[in-house]
């Protein structure tokens, strides 16, 4: 996947750099002891950290682009990072230093941090895309993302001691993530999400390097998509057709502030099943049921007999395809529930015409079929539900399958692989299911590659995705619950497959759900233990 | 803008009514109606009896007042309850801010909530006797509120602001209610542990809001404990310097303490200390030489410590000042003292404490040992004239304990915990049931429902037995909970349990029942927190932003008047209406009314 990198954090200071070569040997350490890594989150795949240490100063501290980056002051994106990462590192720092003074710089002062995009294109005003098809974008894209990661490693780095002193110590690192994927599912249906409860998650899931926002947002319960093609499905689906939706402004900020911190932005319109909420504003778009031979007056997933069903989603799809910039959209197709449409006579008709038989999944196939050749008629992949494989639909080979059934999800990795496919990983990481204790240790364990298959078959494993359904989630409740659980999986995505001392985990994690916290996000608590500055926001 | 010529505003007085009906009309037939969650169940918990009507009066914020009865034992400068006026009117009006929002065109009949106690305790602190029983009258433009004490009033103030309700056009309501109430447990109480995680003042203060809302009535501070000791002691500043996660930041200094007691007392909210011994004291050990035991590897001190120190008149001696301090510093005549879960490992590698077992005829029972410890502290705050709380554990091992003690009942399943009722309530003691109620323990799915459906008395006992049983206590253990998650943890599933804790067992035992009851409460939470603090992150749903706008034409003998509702940036519905308006009225342009 990643076989070429290229990264550049520089430092430098007045005397030029020392470098203090450490071994590599990690050792085991007991719970409560600090890192010899800190606080440094997901860990990089190469850290060498010195003795020596640089005092950072707020008064003479910069971020700037170095000399022979591509990247200039015109580039937005960087500029606002550079503020958002400097008010991170020195955070009130405004009050410590009323005015700029000459404080004269100390030798051992680090007074900037140069950053240097090396491609030739900075692609400031790109999207983060996987659209892998071409070589080079991809190439790009990889130091474009890099870029922040590298802001946030920096950031991290950056200690307190115990009067606000703020220091580094001389430090290499070449780091590259190790899955591409690296994903959190939000579901804005069960419960709506406020915009700004979006927006701090991305912010977070920028701390964590997690590079996907997979937003599940629509469902059942409600349809807060306002669409410009079909307005009626909000108006008449969402919890309340003015507060309970997002609008296109809503959509686009979304967007533009997952870019800003390099997160791509993969919406999911869930289908055939999951739909009760699509059917309020669009009439005969789902299955009429039927008890005996009368129509029943509830109704099934979407009707996959009827023409207008697929020039109703042609439509839709083609809105949805220029709203969201992503190369993918995710179609869903999981739990199909097959008793309205075997109740329906007209479904029995089409069953018959079709050759189907009795075979219900068949006719799912035929709904998903022509649903991908809709979709892959506006330039865009997908990503599908595992079921869509299981029952063997035909997919484009570039088809992402999602794998989320717990149990043998081993098994499943293995065939869909075995079959080409490239696949993500969800089942072990549905962080809505909560229990007693740190449940974090459970998704840190897991080894995404840990099925049967050759190393072809493993190159097709392009990451995965921690799942927050929303049945007993909404804003008063979403960020504590989703991290730092998440940054377990952001972890075990991101860091070298050997990164597995559960210890050092802990020691790092609790110093980096701090950080969080300090950051006004309010991470959960690992154990019993105390931050610094305890969050603030009550 | 209003532009109005010739003021004749009193013969308008209909006119906001007839918006009102105009834009029910209006927006009632787009299936609106759904959003107005109003029934008049939604006082929660459930009083012990109550009647509503459909008929219902209008409240206007610039129209409602707080009075005292003129038979009231309290009047006027009774601290907590004029405060309370202050903090439920703008509970009941969370939407109004003085000066913009409410243009009117005519002041409403006034509503007022006249509220009378039995006797003048507005300076006194709620204790174990306080009565919270209290009669809530309902009727056109007057409310009487009738309580024994102003703890009572308080309960009765909650119930009426949630008697309120607004409608989806901004209007205030309340119906035609009669309540007569009380709880069925005294002791409805709610346990955070400040030990594990350090919860700033703020976190506390905001629980105790939250308590009020759900009549809860005390407040368990389990303050110290293994990993951290914030209490800041005035004898003893040590144990917080170096005890505390943080000598200057994780600390509760008097003020701060005092802060919280004088917040509670404000909600009726008693504030019960607990400074467990002689295990669950780690922290203590780091700001008080000696007190601690030293446990032996061999012969030799191993350099780590067990629980308190048993065995030396030191001990006693700190244990004495110590409580006195904390009964000058905490108000109420309960202290809990904890007792639980003491690990003898270290008592038993410890020769002098084997020499002195030895010497009181203890044999090999560290249990007696435990026991000899614990009578000696209950003994120190029976003197300070307190009565002691224990965890069960003390009467496990230990039957001879003062008749007056209460015991703390944590341990076990439904069958555990029912035989352990009966056994301390045979034998005479005062219990108190927190088993079921260990809500730090969270599990996927409507847990609240467990909460809710636990029967507290049902246990085979005498009716003598069952009036020992003073009530129950939600415990929040702290491991796993700091400020980032304690309100969502805590609420509403909390609220299941004040429901067993106050209402009819009987009235309440339908968990289905419950549940659009609970949901819309939950709503009402969010409401409150919203209104009360907005950096946090509880949702604002702003469920009610439309807006009004009324164009009237002025015509010789009548106005036309056209309505318009909506929601900000959304296309508006509209409406007009032919009706004869007093003609000294010249409105220009639009009226833009927001009634919100």
């Amino acid at each position: 996947m990643l076989k070429f990198v290229s990264l550049l954090l520089a430092l430098s200071c007045c005397q030029g750099l020392h470098h203090n070569n450490i071994d590599d040997y990690v050792e085991a350490e007991p719970v409560f002891q600090a890192s010899k890594y800190g606080s440094l989150w997901p860990l990089p795949q190469k850290v060498q950290i010195s003795e020596v240490s640089f005092k950072l100063s707020s008064a003479s501290f910069r971020i700037v682009d170095a000399k022979a980056s591509s990247a200039g002051p015109s580039c937005s994106l960087l500029q606002s990072a550079y503020r958002r990462y400097y008010e991170y590192m020195f955070g009130s720092a405004k009050k410590q230093w009323g005015s700029k003074n000459n404080r004269r710089s100390d030798p051992s002062d680090l007074t900037e941090l140069q950053v240097w995009i090396t491609s030739p294109d900075s692609e400031c005003d790109g999207y983060p895309s996987v659209t892998s098809d071409e070589s080079c974008e991809y190439l790009l894209f990889l130091v474009h993302v890099m870029f922040y990661r590298s802001l946030e490693t920096f950031s991290q780095l950056v200690s307190e001691d115990e009067y606000g002193a703020k220091s580094i110590n001389a430090t290499i690192i070449n780091d590259f993530p190790r899955f591409q994927h690296r994903g959190i599912l939000l579901d804005s249906s069960r419960h709506f999400l406020p915009i700004k409860v979006i927006l701090s998650n991305l912010e977070t899931m920028a701390m964590n390097k997690i590079n996907v926002f997979h937003w599940h947002i629509v469902d059942e319960q409600s349809f807060p998509y306002l669409s410009r093609t079909f307005p009626q499905l909000s108006e008449q689906g969402a919890y309340h057709p003015y507060t309970h939706v997002y609008t296109p402004a809503d959509v686009k900020m979304v967007i533009e502030f997952a870019r800003l911190r390099g997160i791509r932005v993969v919406p999911e319109f869930d289908t055939p099943g999951h739909t009760q909420s699509w059917g309020k504003g669009q009439k005969d778009l789902l299955t009429p049921c039927y008890s005996g031979s009368k129509p029943s007056g509830s109704f099934g997933p979407v009707n996959p007999i009827l023409n207008t069903t697929y020039d109703f989603m042609a439509k839709f799809f083609t809105e949805i395809s220029t709203v969201f910039p992503d190369g993918y959209i995710h179609l869903g197709g999981d739990e199909v529930d097959f008793t309205c449409w075997k109740s329906n006579p007209d479904i029995q008709k089409f069953m018959e015409q079709q050759h189907f038989g009795e075979d219900y999944s068949k006719l799912e196939s035929f709904y998903i079929q022509k649903l991908l050749d809709i979709v892959a008629s506006t330039k865009k992949g997908y990503l599908v539900w595992q079921e869509v494989f299981d029952n063997g639909v035909k997919l484009k080979p570039d088809t992402v399958v999602h794998v989320w059934i717990g149990g043998r999800s081993d098994k499943e990795m293995s065939n869909v692989t075995a079959a080409g496919y490239t696949t993500i990983l969800s089942a072990p990481w549905y962080l809505d299911y909560i229990s007693y204790g740190q449940d974090w240790q459970k998704y840190y364990k897991v080894e995404p590659l840990n099925f049967e298959g050759t190393d072809e078959q493993k190159k097709l494993v392009i990451g995965g995705e921690a799942c927050l359904w929303g049945e007993y989630v909404d804003a008063t409740n979403l960020t504590p619950r989703l991290w730092p659980r998440a940054s377990a999986v952001a972890e075990r995505l991101w860091s070298a497959k050997n990164v597995t001392d559960i210890d050092d985990a802990f020691n790092r994690l609790s110093l980096h759900r701090c950080r969080m916290v300090e950051r006004g996000i309010p991470a959960e608590p690992l154990f019993s233990s105390y931050c610094l500055h305890e969050y603030k926001g009550v | 803008m209003l532009t109005y010529q010739n003021t004749y505003l009193d013969d308008l007085v209909d006119l906001p009514n007839t918006l009102d009906h105009m834009l029910e009309d209006l927006l009632g037939s787009q299936n609106f109606e759904t959003l107005g969650l109003h029934s008049v169940e939604g006082v929660w918990p459930l009083p012990q009896s109550i009647t509503s009507s459909p008929e219902r009066y209008p409240l206007n914020p610039q129209a409602f007042y707080f009075t005292y009865g003129s038979q009231s034992a309290a009047q006027e400068g009774c601290s907590v309850l004029d405060e309370a006026f202050k903090r439920y009117f703008s509970l009941i009006f969370p939407d109004y801010s003085s000066g913009y929002g409410f243009l009117r065109f005519s002041v409403d009949k006034p509503f007022t909530v006249q509220v009378s106690v039995g006797r003048n305790d507005c300076d006194s602190y709620p204790d174990e006797d306080s009565s919270e029983q209290y009669t809530l009258s309902v009727s056109a433009g007057q409310a009487y509120l009738k309580a024994e004490t102003v703890w009572g009033a308080l309960r009765g103030l909650e119930t009426f602001s949630q008697l309120v309700y607004q409608e989806d056009f901004g209007s205030y309501y309340v119906n035609k209610t009669e309540i007569e109430d009380f709880p069925r447990f005294q002791f409805r109480g709610i346990l955070l542990d400040t030990s594990r995680h350090y919860l700033p003042v703020q976190a506390i203060l905001k629980t105790l809001d939250a308590m009020a809302f759900s009549k809860f009535n005390v407040f368990h501070w389990h303050i110290v404990d293994d990993p951290s000791f914030p209490y800041q002691s005035r004898t003893f500043p040590d144990l917080s310097a170096k005890g505390a996660f943080h000598p200057m930041t994780h600390i509760y200094t008097q003020l701060d303490v005092r802060r919280v007691i004088s917040y509670a007392r404000m909600r009726g909210i008693r504030v019960l200390p607990e400074f467990d011994s002689p295990g669950h004291t780690q922290s203590w050990g780091k700001g008080q030489s000696d007190l601690l035991t030293p446990c032996y590897s061999g012969s030799t001190p191993s350099g780590t410590f067990g629980p308190v120190n048993p065995i030396l008149p030191s001990t006693y001696k700190f244990m004495a000042t110590l409580f006195k301090e904390v009964s000058s510093v905490f108000p109420d005549s309960y202290i809990h003292l904890g007792g639980d879960e003491v690990n003898f490992s270290c008592w038993k590698s410890n020769p002098d404490v084997r020499a002195f077992m030895l010497k009181m005829g203890f044999g090999a029972d560290f249990t007696k040992l435990e026991a000899y410890y614990m009578e000696n502290i209950v003994n120190l705050t029976a003197a300070l004239n307190r009565t002691s709380i224990v965890w069960q554990d003390v009467f496990d091992y230990h039957e001879r304990i003062p008749k007056d003690t209460v015991l703390h009942i944590w341990k076990g399943v439904p069958a555990s915990y029912e035989a352990e009722l009966r056994a301390i309530t045979k034998a005479g003691y005062r219990v108190l049931l927190a088993a079921p109620w260990y809500i730090n323990h969270i599990s996927y799915g409507q847990d609240w429902r467990n909460y809710y459906t636990v029967q507290p008395l049902n246990f085979s006992g005498t009716e003598e037995q069952k009036k020992l049983v003073i009530g129950g206590e939600v415990c929040m253990w702290g491991e796993y909970v700091d400020a980032t998650n304690l309100t969502p943890r805590l609420w509403p599933r909390a609220s299941a349990a004040a429901e067993r804790l106050w209402s009819d067992e009987k009235q309440t035992s339908d968990v289905d029942k419950a549940f659009p009851r609970l949901k819309d409460f939950r709503c009402e939470l969010l409401r409150y927190f919203s209104f009360s603090d907005n950096a946090h992150g509880i949702p604002i749903t702003h469920h009610r932003t439309l807006f009004y706008e009324v164009c009237l034409t002025y015509t010789d003998a009548s106005v036309s008047l056209r309505l318009q509702a909506g929601y900000p940036g959304r296309a508006s519905l509209c409406r007009t209406l032919q009706t004869r308006v007093p003609r000294c009225l010249i409105i220009t342009d639009h009226v833009t009314f927001l009634s919100i």
